[in-house]
């Protein structure tokens, strides 16, 4: 039960944050970035199980293999933008979070453009 | 999972008080700004080389380049 394990040491967590935030805030934030980032890593670790599932279904399925590592690219920068914008959103920083946010839009949108331009491509070809 | 890291963050934290305190006490107020951000700088490396790993690992996971 990893789940127990986690919510144990991030009580723990908890209890140092809210004792150095009165004194220390900025020591206090750098704490629960780096919690964030421990369980970060262990939630990735896992995560790479469920993408090789997903890799070997699309291979049955004939999928393009370039669309599958397009959608994880995305799945990339969703995770990391979110991550980063609810830290700066922590530390009291709405302007900060809300950039980040604007950026990893933009660039999700970059990536997606191919994988639009094919969907248009089909549908100009099925149309006379 | 490396549990130390966070527990070493909290300490340190734990300590600057004490020791900010201490140096106020004994009217040194200007060592004790220096002491808070010499505290600052060290948890920032570590928060910085974990979030390296943490980077670093989703590039792997998610074949970002």
């Amino acid at each position: 039960m990893e789940i127990l394990y986690i919510v144990g040491f991030a009580f723990v967590v908890t209890v140092f944050a809210v004792l150095l935030r009165e004194t220390r805030p900025e020591i206090a934030l750098l704490l629960a970035l780096g919690f964030g980032v421990l369980i970060f890593i262990m939630v990735l670790s896992k995560m790479g199980d469920i993408i090789t599932v997903f890799r070997d279904l699309t291979h049955k399925a004939g999928i393009d293999d370039f669309y599958f590592i397009t959608l994880l690219k995305i799945l990339g920068i969703a995770y990391i933008a979110e991550f980063g914008a609810q830290i700066c959103r922590d530390a009291g920083e709405g302007t900060i979070a809300s950039k980040i946010e604007m950026a990893g839009k933009v660039l999700i949108l970059l990536l997606a453009l191919p994988i639009l331009t094919a969907v248009l491509e089909v549908v100009v070809r099925l149309l006379p | 999972m490396d549990v130390n890291l966070i527990f070493q963050i909290a300490g340190l934290g734990i300590l600057i008080s004490v020791l900010n305190i201490i140096l106020k006490q004994a009217d040194k107020e200007e060592q004790a700004q220096m002491l808070t951000l010499a505290g600052v700088v060290v948890v920032l490396i570590m928060v910085v080389r974990l979030i390296n790993d943490l980077f670093n690992m989703v590039r792997s996971v998610f074949h970002l380049f």
